[in-house]
């Protein structure tokens, strides 16, 4: 389903990410983990054609994103690590407005609005504006309308980061629960080991931009020895601490923190 | 189609729920068109150009027309903070779509809050000349909405931040309302700030509107049109242009 060969992403004389190839099969989750600026996120946007490569080759379903953007676009769902919910619109405007945008023809997107909407808990507060909504329920409205569209590709980019522990389970078993029935391959980023271990078949470690290690759960902490996910990331990463720049969506958030209650 | 539409429901959803903006964004025209409107009648009255209140009207609705419309273009910069941008931004829906649904989005809205201007305008006292050309008045506001509303999309696709906006706010978005005749008249103005003047896009906004309302104009109306049309066709494909290039 998603196939990267020898991809290659540099900014100026960074290099983001340096040869790295990977498969992910129909209908398999795969986990793709890696420190704070690892690449993850990156790899993510080119394959969400958000990016260009600057070398190698990817297949989304067969299609190449570079050359046929919203093909690729109609088949992949993404939830993105910041939020990307209309806060003054309903769930139900948010849903109807993906629904619109994806093509979804009207009759079709009522029924799987209300049928995601049902699945994910968040029928009762389909008239509510979503600034009202918790943090949970943001990211499961946000999941939802991942697969509004029926996408053949679900991609999570660090989807529980800040949730409790009820609601990162409750978000699972309702991805995997999908999994299932839509056969949807699932795609997804995370900082939380245990999560990978539980909800991934497979897993590829990425650092530095280059992958260090791709396998089944069992598969990674065999080769490193390790009893568990985390110690097996860790010896493959090591422990150093990462330092990432502020990103200038992060100091828009302060600024926004500063003027919150201002425009919007 | 659908998304140009569906984009433009939503800018227009946004502002009628936003109550508390829509009643502070009056604020500033209010206060320049009775403060001003009142305060300056006697000396305008006295300088022999007649009723200062009736002449400032349609230069406060341009006011309010052009910061809806540029601030509209510019919450761009709000759902990239937001993350809604992006949410769009990987839709199979081509980029020119999005920025025309945003743009037109904005310029109704700048359009509604230019009515409602006229609406306290007509309140306080101000009587248009020729009740038949009030249509083409609302043309001319049409124009403003939109040549802003694709400026604002131009600039706020090429900001990162917010920190950008004081800057253009303060040499863009005040100069441009204050140097477009709204609050004087531009005949017999001092050369270099003639000149300066008849740069300002709102310059022939305003006083088309003006023409039409009360008939007393600077310029020739065809040629407010033309500019107007004009510079709102190249803003609208720079806004486009600009609008393509966002990577985020």
């Amino acid at each position: 389903m998603i196939r990267v060969q020898s991809l290659v992403k540099t900014f100026g004389s960074f290099t983001a990410v340096n040869d790295v190839s990977f498969d992910v099969a129909e209908g398999e989750i795969f986990a793709f983990l890696g420190p704070n600026g690892a690449g993850k996120t990156t790899t993510i946007k080119m394959l969400t054609t958000l990016l260009r490569p600057t070398s190698g080759s990817i297949e989304l379903d067969g299609l190449n994103p570079t050359s046929h953007q919203n093909d690729v676009r109609k088949r992949f769902g993404i939830v993105f690590q910041d939020p990307s919910l209309d806060g003054d619109l309903t769930a139900w405007e948010n849903m109807e407005l993906h629904g619109v945008l994806y093509h979804v023809p009207h009759k079709v997107r009522r029924h799987r609005i209300e049928e995601l909407l049902r699945l994910f808990e968040l029928w009762d507060r389909r008239d509510d504006q979503v600034k009202k909504f918790s943090g949970g329920m943001k990211r499961r409205l946000e999941i939802a309308r991942g697969f509004l569209h029926t996408p053949r590709i679900l991609f999570l980019d660090e989807p529980t980061l800040g949730l409790d522990p009820q609601s990162r389970n409750q978000l699972w078993t309702h991805v995997k629960k999908l999994n299932e029935t839509e056969r949807v391959t699932v795609f997804l980023t995370t900082h939380y080991m245990d999560e990978a271990d539980r909800v991934a078949h497979r897993i590829g470690i990425i650092d530095h931009g280059k992958l260090a290690a791709q396998g089944t759960p069992a598969q990674i902490k065999q080769q490193t020895g390790a009893t568990n996910l985390e110690d097996a990331f860790l010896a493959l990463t090591g422990s150093t601490i990462r330092e990432e720049e502020a990103s200038s969506a992060d100091r828009m958030r302060q600024f926004a923190k500063m003027w919150s209650g201002g425009r919007r | 189609m659908n998304a140009i539409f569906i984009l433009w429901l939503r800018e227009l959803k946004r502002y009628v729920r936003s109550r508390a903006q829509i009643v502070a964004s009056l604020g500033n025209p209010l206060l320049y068109l009775l403060v001003l409107g009142f305060g300056l009648g006697p000396v305008f009255k006295r300088a022999g150009n007649g009723n200062y209140f009736q002449f400032v009207a349609p230069g406060v609705i341009g006011m309010a027309v052009l910061f809806s419309s540029i601030f509209s273009g510019l919450g761009l910069l709000w759902d990239r903070q937001f993350g809604f941008l992006k949410e769009t931004l990987v839709a199979p829906v081509s980029r020119l779509q999005i920025m025309i649904g945003r743009t037109l989005g904005g310029a109704t809205v700048a359009i509604l809050q230019g009515l409602l201007i006229c609406v306290v305008c007509v309140i306080a006292g101000f009587r248009p000349a020729n009740l038949t050309t009030v249509p083409i008045a609302l043309g001319f506001m049409v124009l403003i909405a939109v040549l802003f509303a694709a400026l604002g999309v131009a600039i706020g696709s090429s900001l990162q931040d917010m920190q950008g906006f004081q800057l253009i706010m303060n040499f863009l978005v005040m100069p441009i309302y204050f140097l477009s005749g709204a609050l004087f008249p531009l005949t017999g103005l001092p050369k270099v700030l003639a000149y300066i003047t008849k740069a300002d896009p709102l310059a022939y906004g305003i006083d088309g509107m003006r023409n039409v309302l009360l008939g007393n104009s600077a310029f020739d109306p065809m040629l407010d049109l033309a500019v107007l049309a004009i510079v709102g066709a190249v803003l609208l494909v720079v806004g486009a242009w600009r609008f393509s290039k966002i990577e985020i």
